[in-house]
């Protein structure tokens, strides 16, 4: 082992069914860095963060960590954990309805016998050590997002790891949160704790990390110290072409229209939903693609679910092609043409056991009546168009979805709805979680469909994405519309102001 | 699996894709239970044709009675797979239920009158009443767990509980008895057919559901509620309205049931009848390799399920095993089945047997 590591990985091999994940991958991290590891779906970084938390066991290679002469051999989760190795996931894996303090300490004692005073007055230490704003005897659940996030940092840190994974801990945390999360690894940085960062957001790399693994196919591409390594060729790297499709894409969306003579497609007045949203009024014209935008929490998603039906419509009216119809129920929207990319890929959108093929034929399946099932070869056909329209990355349309990555998942959710041929087609978060080139493929998508005649709603916590293809912006703030951008207003200034409110 | 994948895999992927399919698991039950009769004593598999007190050929032997009795266990079974499929629970109250149309049954039969001469109504008549207030209870149970959000197995507790008394209730507490010939035919044999009617029910019953499943999305709808129902509600299913057909669905099986068993004696036990019959229909679902958590499921394998559990039942009586002590018996061995079929062993063993395989290459 070279001096100043504090983990090396050598000619990592991992072989699934089918599929050679890991070839030949290395992978070194210094004491006190934060390391950004980068690849696109499917290249293999969670299972080589897998191999290295125990989860799976590498089938060549020798792993190499600070404090051991020689090759460890890590066989589980637990193991890697006394080793020194923890892992925050992206979705919280305390259990929210026990105290910040029981959190901090649950399964770490063999002891029936608990000093619950001693525990709390040293998770209070250390969360102040940390900065962390939160109470050892507070109830986890009533923690923000970040805080619990910190909070299951805190928990590793505290059982003396050498090496921190972070799988995309900042996928589901607005600006500020992300900003303490990015101290509070930068402490621990100064501390001297070696930290793997997994992330799709390019902008957070550059922000906070010092190094660059990246990673493709299952192999290793290169790792680069971050001022080496410009945006630009670094998703090439990850890509790996020489193109640039980030420019490639920008400045194709159609010109907004703001023709009064034209009936919109669908046009809401004061609609409401029992989730908490101010009533607002919404048109969208046809081939038109428009967004929805503001914070996290600011609403956006409950308005494009108000428009499908999938909360409780409160109030409202709603007229599609200048007739007006009544939506209380997704089908009633599916029925009038209306398609619903939902924000929550997992809880919302798959059906995880179901194969591709029977997830691509659900919607326009239930459309077509219970006592018309698609037959199988015409499901097969179906899915396979799909499958190679999107080039879905499947071992064959009976594969369960569940079984492939998250940027797959959506292209087959997409796929669904694109099968029902839509007239108005809305993307809550389509880009979410999911490489790089995924998203690039998406944005053309949509484009695509606009000029072809399909409205589309896009919405995304990235704003580069969204003023790249949308020619409109609803901008959200505290669950009300508080204004609408086109054309030269749509800028990354203007609509930063706009969110925050012009007049703070 | 599609023909152009059978021809490229070899001989050992064959096998271990046909090992990977759920009918496996009761097929290698049936055949551990088989191997076990053919060993101690293979007069089990004897079969012998004879004449009922009626003059009527029959056949008899411990197969037929398997056949026989496995077929109720095989019509329920299909109803408690789709609705675990759909609500991840259980309905517990089947036994209950089968009581109450059995009893349904006789009253329309008899009118009232607990030893008419003469049936007071056609058997189909009957049958139909049967079924209607099977699958309004059906319709109660699934109300219950579908908007109600109550657990099926605390829900249909409720007829479990109450679905004896009812059943009493209705007939004023007595118990009616047919004389009418042709209404033993249902639970017996019918003259001139050696094999017994319950079996043929069975298949119809088979058949039937198999033609839903071909030519509805029963199948489909029933699976995407039971695994995320949020899902299905965006892609325009109405998940309540689903589970509570699946428990309609149930209610019908029950009627059929209540049919069998009620021609069975002509008459009614309204405390004996069915009993316990709950517990083996699930088990059934669950010999079948279905998941008890709801979601995917396979039809077939909870029909051979059922004939495996009559198939245990049967080999405990051969044995003299006293029927107090059959429960605890049958435990023995369906905790042996249930724990081999567990994802988790099934998962260990195949790993064991994959690193068997690389030691051998090696």
């Amino acid at each position: 082992m070279k001096d100043g590591s504090v983990l090396e990985m050598r000619g990592i091999h991992k072989r699934f069914p089918g599929v050679h994940a890991l070839q030949g991958v290395d992978f070194t991290l210094r004491k006190g860095e934060i390391h950004a590891l980068m690849g696109e779906n499917g290249a293999g970084k969670s299972t080589l963060i897998k191999v290295l938390t125990g989860v799976y066991s590498k089938d060549e290679g020798q792993i190499f960590l600070e404090g051991n002469d020689k090759a460890i051999a890590i066989r589980s989760p637990q193991e890697a954990q006394r080793l020194g190795i923890s892992t925050v996931y992206q979705e919280i894996t305390l259990c929210p309805n026990l105290s910040v303090a029981e959190n901090m300490y649950i399964g770490r004692t063999e002891n029936i016998y608990q000093n619950w005073r001693k525990i709390n007055s040293d998770t209070d230490k250390i969360l102040k050590s940390l900065g962390i704003p939160a109470n050892a005897t507070q109830q986890l659940g009533s923690c923000s997002i970040a805080v619990q996030q910190m909070v299951a940092i805190a928990r590793a840190v505290d059982m003396e790891c050498k090496v921190l994974i972070l799988d995309e801990p900042t996928s589901s945390l607005d600006e500020q949160e992300v900003a303490k999360l990015f101290k509070l690894m930068r402490d621990l940085r100064a501390k001297g704790v070696g930290i793997i960062f997994v992330t799709h957001f390019l902008d957070q790399v550059y922000e906070v990390c010092d190094r660059i693994t990246v990673m493709r196919d299952g192999k290793l591409v290169g790792e680069y110290p971050i001022k080496d390594l410009p945006r630009v060729q670094l998703v090439s790297k990850m890509l790996g072409k020489e193109l640039d499709d980030m420019a490639d894409i920008r400045g194709d969306q159609p010109a907004y229209e703001k023709g009064d003579n034209t009936v919109p497609v669908l046009e809401a007045e004061g609609l409401v939903s029992d989730a908490g949203i101010k009533p607002f009024d919404f048109h969208i014209n046809k081939g038109e693609v428009n967004g929805f935008t503001g914070l996290l929490g600011s609403g956006r998603s409950e308005c494009v679910r108000a428009i499908f039906g999938a909360d409780r419509v409160t109030g409202g009216k709603v007229k599609m092609n200048g007739k007006s119809v009544k939506i209380s129920k997704p089908i009633d929207a599916m029925k009038n043409g209306i398609g619903y990319l939902p924000e929550d890929r997992k809880i919302d959108g798959i059906v995880g056991e179901l194969s591709v093929r029977e997830n691509i034929i659900l919607a326009q399946q239930v459309l077509k009546g219970f006592f018309k099932p698609f037959s199988k070869s015409e499901q097969y056909k179906i899915a396979d168009e799909y499958i190679k329209l999107l080039s879905i990355k499947t071992a064959s349309a009976d594969t369960p979805i569940k079984s492939l990555s998250g940027g797959n998942q959506q292209k087959v959710i997409l796929a669904r709805w694109l099968f029902t041929h839509p007239e108005y087609l809305i993307l809550d978060e389509p880009t979410r979680g999911i490489d790089i080139g995924t998203k690039i493929d998406i944005q053309k998508l949509v484009l695509k469909l606009a000029s072809e005649g399909m409205s589309v709603t896009f919405i995304s916590s990235e704003l580069d994405e969204m003023l790249r293809t949308c020619s409109r912006l609803v901008v959200m703030r505290d669950r009300k519309m508080v204004g609408e951008l086109s054309g030269e207003d749509l800028n990354q200034s203007k609509v930063m102001n706009t969110i925050a409110g012009g007049d703070k | 699996m599609s023909k152009n994948e059978v021809k490229k895999s070899t001989g050992s992927n064959i096998l271990s894709g046909l090992l990977r399919n759920q009918i496996c698991i009761p097929l290698a039950a049936l055949l551990l239970l088989a191997l076990f009769n053919l060993i101690m004593d293979p007069t089990f598999f004897r079969i012998s044709l004879g004449h009922n007190s009626l003059g009527n050929p029959v056949l008899t032997g411990f197969l037929i009675t398997i056949l026989d009795n496995g077929s109720e266990l095989a019509i329920l079974a299909i109803g408690m797979t789709l609705v675990t499929a759909a609500s991840g629970g259980q309905d517990i109250s089947v036994g209950a239920a089968t009581a109450i149309a059995g009893s349904v049954l006789l009253r329309v039969l008899c009118g009232g009158n607990s030893r008419p001469e003469t049936l007071q109504a056609p058997i189909i008549v009957a049958f139909l009443v049967s079924c209607v207030v099977a699958m309004l209870f059906g319709a109660f149970n699934g109300a219950l767990v579908a908007y109600f959000k109550i657990q099926p197995m605390i829900a249909t507790l409720i007829l479990y509980t109450a679905g004896r008394s009812i059943a009493a209730w209705i007939n004023n507490n007595e118990l009616p008895i047919v004389s009418d010939r042709t209404f033993t035919y249902f639970g017996s044999f019918i003259p001139g057919i050696p094999i017994p009617t319950p079996f043929f029910i069975a298949v119809v019953c088979i058949i039937i559901i198999t033609l839903v499943m071909k030519f509805t999305n029963l199948k489909l709808y029933v699976q995407s509620v039971g695994i995320n129902d949020s899902s299905s509600r965006l892609n325009g299913l109405n998940p309540e309205l689903i589970k509570v057909l699946s428990f309609v669905i149930l209610g019908l099986c029950v009627a059929v049931v209540g049919l069998i068993k009620v021609s069975r004696i002509s008459s009614i036990n309204y405390s004996v009848i069915a009993k316990d019959i709950e517990m083996d229909a699930i088990l059934a679902v669950a010999l079948g390799g279905n998941a008890l958590s709801g979601g995917k499921f396979n039809m077939a394998a909870s029909v051979l399920g059922a004939y495996v559990i009559q198939f245990l039942t049967q080999t405990l009586y051969k044995y003299k095993v006293p029927s107090d002590a059959l429960p605890a018996y049958k435990a023995i061995v369906v905790i042996l089945l249930v724990v081999i079929s567990a994802p988790t062993v099934r998962e260990f063993v195949s790993g064991q047997w994959k690193k068997l395989k690389v030691k051998e290459v090696g």
